[in-house]
């Protein structure tokens, strides 16, 4: 494969296949998890991992890197697949997911797995850390970013906010927020729930710069991931707009699969759908 | 007399002073908490949240994850409750260098009433893993403390009062977090207190010498990790314990001396502490008296448990 500066858009679409499949291997074999918030960001999670940011296994003690926080710590498959993929640990280890002395926590934990800066799973928690990390580069005086990838549903969460006001008070311009717009919570349809729009407005009132993008078009995620990179003086967030399960046609836009493992039957379906080997 | 809170701004001045990777927050309390010292002395390292305390604490979590030793310093009914998951999820399960530093905590607060003054912030910080809990006495001790934290890796929760309290403990006296203080030796009962009634222990063990009773005392400064040993060790040399604390009796550092001996060495026991009631408005000094929180209490419950040895 192509080095990070190389990789073309279909050895990255290649890649988020590969992590869509891992996902499912990976739930399956624990028996419980979030399949539908892995699948809607796997594209995301590719163009970051294998493309935009600049990290390696090696650098992890040092801050001169980009950073990345998972504030929707329920996506903690597509997560440690990437991690893994990069060579943070062995990709045999994915099959360990949550089960009893798995490095692999059900949610994300900063001290038991290697590459995972920040233990999170209580929603609308992890943007406000990654403002602390922000700082801290500023601070250091690096000039890298932190990306952080926010579910929509846990905007409901009031922390949400109290970051975001934080965020534009301090001008952290090397803050990314990426809210996977999948329009889907446990208990149903997003603006069922708790309406979020207009989602973009919200944000643009609390000061920060905000682009739209298709969040499963690998183009459109380059391009937008580069807008923002370059983007002075306010934070900025991306609302992309998925679809939940993406990738498996009965898990598309289905809620039941926001926290269920497949079961045989499904899973087979889900991998010959994915291209994989069951 | 001295507010401990005026300690810990001296003490955060000098450790800035020290050390690049300090970082201070507040959450618009800066001039209540005295963070205001630092803020004044390294502007650049010192961040206002606002009245988002939730926030302040991922925020400090994330400056952590940064490589910054951090201080967080707002109200402890604000710091522990208020933000108790933040604390829980991003400061003590992923074991980051947070020093939580609160002022006006307990029923000192006075005026503000029952809605600020907190009972319950011990128990609920001692309930965390990996959370050091420390409990100053005075202002020489709030100072030791802050520096002690700092050097120590991991979360911590230290509690302040609001007002100016008596200084029981001296500046050249050695601070360890692992070791409980002892005061005065004594061999008739121990009074472990805990914050500022420590003074009332004080009092106490004069009001008891004048009855010919030799009373040990302990400054249980560290409430976390808790110091077994010298407690065991007064147990077997008193015969009867006495704790006091400005803290709701339920869960609180009475409950946790009594389970500790109660695995180590058993003795009658007497807990001086909030009967599980919220407080009320007042003066001070009116309200520890109101809730019991005195010598006097601390000298009837040492009569109590020598009573009870057999």
């Amino acid at each position: 494969m192509n080095s990070p500066d190389q990789i073309s858009v279909s050895e990255l679409e290649a890649k988020a296949l590969a992590l869509r499949r891992h996902v499912i291997r990976m739930i399956y074999a624990a028996g419980s998890g979030h399949p539908g918030g892995s699948l809607s960001c796997a594209d995301v999670i590719a163009a970051l991992f294998f493309k935009v940011m600049d990290h390696s296994p090696e650098r992890m003690g040092s801050q001169d890197r980009d950073h990345f926080i998972l504030s929707k710590g329920h996506a903690a498959p597509v997560y440690y697949a990437a991690l893994a993929e990069c060579g943070y640990f062995p990709t045999e280890e994915l099959l360990t997911l949550r089960k009893l002395h798995s490095r692999l926590q059900g949610h994300p934990s900063r001290v038991k797995t290697p590459g995972v800066e920040m233990s999170t799973g209580s929603l609308g928690q992890g943007l406000s850390v990654a403002n602390g990390l922000a700082l801290a580069l500023r601070l250091l005086g690096l000039d890298r970013k932190v990306y952080c990838l926010c579910g929509d549903g846990e905007m409901a969460e009031g922390q949400v906010w109290e970051a975001a006001m934080f965020a534009a008070h301090y001008h952290l311009d090397n803050v990314i927020a990426i809210v996977d717009r999948n329009g889907l919570q446990i208990d149903g349809r997003t603006e069922e729930v708790m309406s979020l729009e207009p989602l973009g407005d919200k944000w643009r009132a609390f000061g920060w710069h905000v682009l739209f993008m298709d969040g499963n078009d690998m183009w459109q995620v380059l391009d937008t991931l580069a807008e923002a990179k370059g983007h002075k003086g306010s934070p900025t967030v991306i609302i992309a707009r998925t679809v939940k399960g993406k990738g498996v046609s009965f898990m598309e836009n289905n809620v039941g699969f926001h926290g269920k493992a497949p079961n045989a039957k499904e899973y087979e379906q889900a991998m010959r759908e994915l291209g994989g080997e069951v | 007399m001295e507010a401990q809170r005026k300690s810990y701004g001296r003490a955060l001045v000098d450790l800035g002073r020290a050390r690049g990777d300090v970082v201070v927050l507040d959450a618009d309390l800066s001039s209540s908490t005295r963070t205001v010292e630092f803020k004044g002395a390294f502007p650049g390292r010192f961040f206002n949240c606002g009245i988002a305390e939730q926030n302040m604490m991922g925020t400090a979590a994330g400056l952590a994850v940064g490589g910054m030793t951090v201080f967080a310093s707002t109200f402890a009914v604000f710091a522990t409750g208020r933000a108790y998951d933040q604390v829980r999820q991003s400061i003590a399960y992923p074991d980051l260098n947070v020093k939580i530093v609160a002022s006006h905590a307990g029923i000192t607060v006075g005026g503000d009433g029952a809605s600020h003054q907190t009972m319950e912030d011990i128990a609920l910080m001692n309930a965390l893993p990996n959370m050091t809990v420390v409990v100053p006495a005075d202002g020489p001790e709030t100072y030791k403390a802050v520096l002690a934290v700092a050097e120590r890796h991991g979360p911590a929760y230290v509690r302040m009062g609001r007002g100016d309290v008596p200084v029981v403990t001296s500046k050249e006296e050695r601070f360890e977090i692992e070791r409980a203080h002892v005061l005065r030796e004594g061999a008739d009962v121990a009074l472990v207190g805990t914050g500022q009634m420590v003074a009332a222990c004080l009092l106490a063990a004069e009001a008891l010498k004048a009855r010919g009773v030799s009373a040990k005392v302990i400054d249980l400064h560290t409430i976390k990790p808790l110091d077994v040993e010298a407690l065991e060790k007064a147990a077997r040399e008193c015969g009867a314990v006495v704790t006091a604390e400005e803290h709701n009796i339920v869960s609180g550092v009475g409950t946790l001396v009594a389970a500790a001996l109660a695995e180590r060495y058993p003795v009658p026991m007497e807990r001086v502490a909030m009967q599980d009631v919220f407080g009320q408005s007042g003066e001070s000094d009116e309200l520890m008296q109101e809730y019991g929180l005195t010598d006097r209490e601390v000298l009837a419950a040492a009569i109590k448990a020598m009573e009870r040895k057999k």
